[in-house]
């Protein structure tokens, strides 16, 4: 009888270990849950949209084939922001709140980037940011619980310092009259003129346009010797096009200061060459990258841009800051990731304490048509801005920073 | 004057000569806007679609067809895209006609635009599903490349620009001619003032909607073609023009031949002068003059008083 207490004791003491050593596994809710929060049908529908979705799924996959992480199921959901804050906030809200979601991916365009980046914080929970571009998502808006992965402002001024250096001071810049607009156009003015460039004028157009023509004259007269274009997507295709109709190009250079793969493959090589390009990763730049772009091409039938590349690394990260933390507890992952460097080879770095995934940035040129082998063969590496000095420096206007 | 903007006069003209070329694709959509409206009593909003269909099968045309019928050096040109994608988008339009919009004729304006709208999405959602959102390039035709160098204004002027301001100038004035000084227009404008007494005088008036309704998507479709060079051929090229087409319908007076293309030109040259003097404004400007015409004109600049 004794001997009977003293085995159930033992027993319940084991039990109790077991229970205390699933207590360190802490997974909320059993699930690990991530949702991709992005633009499905919109302008930067290409650029993220449903190749997001298509990279944070091989990231799942290619972690685990089961899609378990510690013994729990890892799920993904989408939705569509429509590049619109107030739709992001209450998205963001719903998923935290009610479909357990732990962590929103991709995030393209700055103000529905800023509004789940609030809610995140609210709720104590992990936004990870691929797609928009504002420097201060890292700086006077940065947030703990945030990572921005593929890009900003300051990066893709930066990329443009070589070519002040180089001899081209004077700039007119065509801005699309929106805060990343602006953002770009402030990161882009500051690179020229503390390379002892100026900036002769600048020129503001609606958002979205379709006819620029109108400015690129404006830009055309002011004699300058760069055009800086601070606008994405459609409008950048458009003024590329019509300033090389309007026979602008041939004097003046033109410079796109955001540009992703998916705009040059729509533009065409015939209109594009000769450009050049500043992005973080390019899917021709190694065995790694060429090899992961094989795979998301056979699946999604078009080359990954940035963004994508991001969705997949931000996702892959994350899951590996999961397992080696043993929780999806906030605190504990986004200390594991601000500490570990990371090579996943398809962005090497370190994450900064305000958020900042700090890595390479390169500068391409567009090739020419008989330059390219085919369809996605379009960039030429022309320079490699090693981490330290892409990325902004620190600046106490994050909250972060002390 | 001018200096204290710091533009030349030089500079003045060259952005309105800009300003027109945007106009003239104003005027030949509104155009057709207006003749659908005139006729037919429906507010057409497929037609920023049925621009882009244009476009797009202009697109097709020349990079597309060859590959799907196994011929790869096949290709449809600029010039006969100008007359097939017209006729084709035409023909769609009457097929619409004929299923659909049809039987709203007897129903309030409410419905034959929610159905015109709701068509403009699902046709736009489809590209979308196909091409992807970013589009495709349509380049200049060879007779049309190059431009002029305008020393004294400092101005390279593009051929093609002035090739789209030649084409629709004349598309719009030979639709004008026909409706207001040939038989044929007599009919449809007697048909829009009483088709039942037109009908009882022998004249086959569905028929005539039917066609009326075609050509004025035709004239989308042509206006589409011509875009395509200009700018990036893409599902979404369509809404965002069709609003500002409307505002345009509006000022010059719902269902105004003369009246659309006049107003369509004239607010280009304004759009162009907003872009010299407050670039900010120029998507606002044509909606600033909508809604003044509103107040002192209710029935728009050209329109008559029902």
């Amino acid at each position: 009888m004794k001997r009977n207490t003293l085995t159930k004791a033992v027993a319940a003491i084991f039990v109790a270990a077991a229970a205390s050593s699933s207590f360190a596994q802490k997974i909320s809710d059993d699930v690990v849950k991530i949702g991709v929060l992005t633009d499905m049908s919109g302008t930067y529908s290409d650029l993220a949209g449903k190749g997001s979705v298509v990279a944070a799924e091989m990231a799942i996959e290619d972690y685990s084939k089961s899609k378990t992480i510690l013994g729990k199921k890892i799920e993904l959901i989408s939705a569509d922001h429509q590049n619109k804050a107030d739709i992001t906030a209450n998205k963001a809200r719903e998923w935290f709140d009610k479909e357990k979601v732990d962590v929103i991916v991709d995030l393209v365009t700055t103000s529905a980037a800023l509004a789940a980046m609030e809610i995140g914080e609210q709720k104590n929970k992990i936004t990870l940011n691929s797609g928009a571009a504002s420097l201060d998502i890292t700086r006077s808006k940065c947030t703990a619980n945030n990572v921005h992965w593929v890009y900003d402002t300051y990066n893709l001024g930066k990329s443009r310092e070589a070519l002040v250096k180089a001899g081209k001071k004077s700039w007119f810049f065509v801005t699309a009259d929106y805060a990343f607009g602006h953002n770009l156009e402030r990161d882009t003015a500051q690179i020229v003129t503390s390379n002892g460039g100026t900036v002769v004028g600048s020129v503001r157009h609606p958002f979205p346009g379709s006819d620029f023509s109108s400015f690129l004259l404006k830009a055309q007269s002011s004699g300058a010797q760069v055009i800086g274009l601070a606008n994405a997507g459609q409008d950048t295709i458009n003024s590329v096009k019509q300033a090389a109709e309007f026979g602008i190009s041939q004097k003046q250079t033109i410079v796109p200061l955001l540009t992703f793969i998916t705009d040059v493959h729509s533009l065409g090589l015939k209109a594009a060459q000769g450009l050049s390009v500043a992005e973080s990763f390019y899917w021709d730049l190694n065995d790694k990258t060429r090899a992961w772009s094989k795979r998301f091409y056979d699946k999604h039938k078009r080359m990954p841009s940035m963004v994508h590349a991001g969705v997949y690394s931000s996702v892959m990260n994350y899951l590996k800051a999961i397992e080696s933390t043993k929780t999806d507890d906030t605190k504990a992952v986004m200390d594991k990731l601000k500490s570990t460097p990371i090579d996943d080879g398809l962005f090497k770095g370190n994450i900064q304490v305000n958020g900042k995934f700090s890595h390479d940035f390169y500068v391409f040129e567009v090739k020419k048509p008989n330059e390219s082998k085919g369809p996605w063969d379009y960039y030429k590496l022309v320079a490699t801005i090693p981490a330290a000095e892409a990325s902004a420096p620190l600046d106490k206007s994050c909250k972060l920073v002390k | 004057m001018l200096e204290a903007f710091g533009i030349t006069p030089q500079a003045l003209v060259a952005q309105l000569l800009v300003g027109l070329i945007n106009g003239s694709f104003y005027a030949i959509l509104s155009l057709g806007l207006a003749i659908i409206f005139g006729l037919l009593n429906v507010i057409n909003f497929t037609h920023g679609a049925q621009y882009m269909l244009g476009a797009f099968f202009a697109w097709i045309g020349l990079t597309q067809v060859g590959n799907w019928l196994g011929m790869p050096d096949f290709s449809i040109n600029y010039w006969v895209a100008l007359v097939a994608a017209p006729l084709l988008v035409g023909a769609i339009g009457i097929v619409i006609e004929r299923l659909m919009l049809k039987r709203l004729y007897h129903l309030d304006h409410l419905y034959g635009l929610l159905l015109t709208f709701g068509l403009a999405l699902v046709i736009e959602g489809m590209f979308r599903h196909w091409y992807g959102i970013s589009g495709e390039s349509y380049s200049v035709p060879e007779a049309l490349q190059g431009g002029f160098r305008l020393e004294s204004f400092g101005l390279f002027l593009p051929k093609y620009r002035m090739w789209v301001i030649v084409a629709s100038l004349a598309v719009c004035i030979a639709t004008w001619y026909m409706i207001e000084r040939t038989k044929l227009g007599n009919y449809l404008r007697a048909g829009t003032e009483n088709p039942k007494l037109l009908q009882a005088l022998g004249i086959n008036v569905p028929l005539m909607i039917t066609l009326t309704y075609g050509f004025g998507v035709a004239l989308a479709a042509f206006a589409g073609v011509l875009a395509a060079p200009v700018f990036q051929v893409n599902p979404v090229m369509g809404s965002n023009l069709i609003i500002v087409v409307f505002a345009v319908v509006v000022i010059g007076g719902m269902g105004s031949i003369a009246g659309s293309i006049v107003t369509g030109l004239a607010l280009g040259l304004l759009e162009g002068l907003t872009k010299v003097f407050y670039p900010e404004a120029s998507s606002m400007v044509i909606f600033v003059v909508m809604a003044i015409v509103l107040l002192v004109r209710p029935a728009g600049l050209f329109g008559k008083e029902k």
